[in-house]
């Protein structure tokens, strides 16, 4: 499995560390941040299929990715910078 | 057909002739009082102790491929009862009980043998930890032994005991822990379950669920609609792909962790042995080949293969432990799926929706669990209350706070 990043190119899975759903901060100020916390803490969608997730590229720029992957070939399908629009 | 001494010489002298099916390869009926999705050992365990303990019998399992297709066949075959936390360990050795007289029950015999499994340690810290682990095995009713590097030296002579990076301490060993055969629990349990007639249906993809108002009354399959009392899900591995047909979110991710196989050997490594130092643990099977595996592959996949820089890491920790198995040869690997919860415990629970179970989150874990698993499984759809040893295993422990997290480190699935 290679991960295309955007400032280094195409670089092998060992240069870089999972971190999983980007799951936004949920607004703690909300009348049901107890559940919404709980939520994005720990409930997943966790597709067969194309999943959006967060690497951290440690053994090159130290950029955090969003990377768009298939479940089920590992396939690449996309990747950005975590910090560009979505 | 009952398996005996006087059956074996029977059948050697009529050219094994007479040996009949194992299980009864069932078509679906229209309903049935319980149904279990997967067919795997913990759907089939569940489906066997309904029928034996609880004598509900009109039980069907619907296996999508055939019966110990995925995780059942894909696991290193590990048994073992070396937890720390209550929530856990008590289930846990309840399951090894299970196993030491397994055979007996399923009059089949699933090569249980309790060749001992040793956890090595490597420094004084975490001496003290593996102690307080092997206290609370005691505390159970399990067993537990500390030993010191020269205990160690006398089991295991070929071990690198004095590197310079890694000494050998010493270990905690569970003598009663060692390993079974993992395709023979599925067919022993699937004989089982057959035998007080419950129904084993194979190609038999679930695809939906029937709906009255809030409850779950039967589900849509690849061989037509089948209606049931309740329903109960032991699909560890793809538990979200499943839960997603009934709207349900869950606190799991599906990973991968790789299992490797070498080519036979003469006897070398007497039971299961565990590098403390790195994610290494290593046994040898009846044939010779050395079972080794180390840690999960660490993103969301269902592809049910791995990628080479776990590869490069197991094998690294199994030359820093042992280096003489430096030559041998691999002669295969896999990947099994795993349902890593949030927490690195399994869940055995209620689903939020009338008339459904479920049995996930067995992370890594799942092998050893397999007759406590189907035991408490049963016991929850049987009665609607939680077995003893079970009560923990909640799915609604996340919202609680009561987590059982064994290596204390959060919501990070790659992490346990």
């Amino acid at each position: 499995m290679r991960i295309n990043c955007p400032y280094c190119g195409e670089r092998d899975l060992g240069e870089f560390v999972y971190f999983g759903d980007p799951v936004p901060r949920p607004d703690p100020s909300a009348a049901d941040a107890a559940q919404r916390f709980h939520d994005s803490v720990y409930l997943r969608d966790n597709p067969a299929g194309p999943h959006q997730e967060l690497w951290y590229h440690a053994y090159g720029c130290r950029g955090w990715l969003r990377v768009t992957r298939d479940t089920r070939t590992h396939a690449m399908l996309g990747s950005a910078f975590a910090s560009d629009p979505a | 057909m009952r398996y005996s001494l006087f059956a074996l010489a029977r059948e050697a002298f009529r050219s094994h002739r007479g040996w009949q099916p194992v299980w009864r390869d069932a078509a679906p009926r229209p309903h049935y009082d319980v149904i279990i999705v997967g067919g795997g050992g913990h759907g089939l365990a569940t489906a066997y102790y309904l029928a034996e303990r609880f004598g509900i019998r009109n039980v069907a399992v619907l296996e999508k491929g055939w019966i110990g297709s995925g995780n059942a066949g894909r696991n290193t075959t590990i048994i073992r009862s070396n937890y720390l936390l209550p929530g856990n360990q008590p289930f846990y050795e309840l399951s090894m009980q299970l196993w030491e007289s397994l055979e007996q029950q399923l009059n089949y015999n699933t090569m249980v043998s309790q060749r001992g499994v040793l956890n090595l340690f490597h420094s004084d810290a975490q001496r003290d930890a593996f102690a307080r682990r092997g206290n609370a095995m005691l505390l159970s009713g399990a067993d537990a032994e500390l030993l010191d590097a020269d205990d160690v030296r006398r089991m295991l002579p070929l071990l690198d005991f004095d590197n310079a990076r890694f000494p050998i301490k010493g270990g905690l060993l569970q003598r009663r822990g060692g390993t079974a055969r993992h395709d023979a629990v599925v067919w022993g349990y699937a004989r089982g379950a057959s035998e007080l007639g419950v129904d084993i249906v194979q190609n038999c993809e679930v695809t939906g669920f029937v709906r009255d108002g809030d409850r779950v009354v039967g589900v849509e399959t690849s061989r037509g609609r089948i209606g049931c009392g309740s329903v109960g899900l032991a699909v560890a591995g793809s538990s979200s792909r499943v839960a997603k047909m009934l709207g349900l979110r869950l606190p799991i991710e599906s990973h991968l962790i790789q299992a490797f196989v070498s080519e036979g050997i003469k006897p070398l490594i007497p039971g299961v042995v565990t590098f403390g130092a790195g994610h290494f643990y290593i046994s040898q099977s009846d044939k010779g080949g050395l079972v080794f595996g180390g840690d999960i592959d660490g993103y969301n996949s269902y592809a049910q293969r791995g990628n080479l820089p776990v590869i490069e890491d197991v094998c690294e920790g199994g030359m820093a432990l042992m280096p003489s198995i430096g030559r041998v040869r691999i002669l295969r690997n896999w990947a099994g799926l795993l349902d890593m919860s949030m927490d690195g415990s399994p869940i055995i629970d209620r689903a939020p929706i009338e008339g459904v179970y479920l049995n996930a989150g067995w992370c890594y874990g799942g092998f050893k669990a397999t007759p406590a698993s189907g035991l408490c499984f049963a016991h929850l759809i049987a009665n609607g209350s939680s077995h003893p040893v079970a009560t923990e295993l909640r799915l609604d422990r996340f919202a609680a706070g009561h987590l059982i997290d064994e290596k204390g480190r959060g919501a990070q699935p790659n992490l346990h």
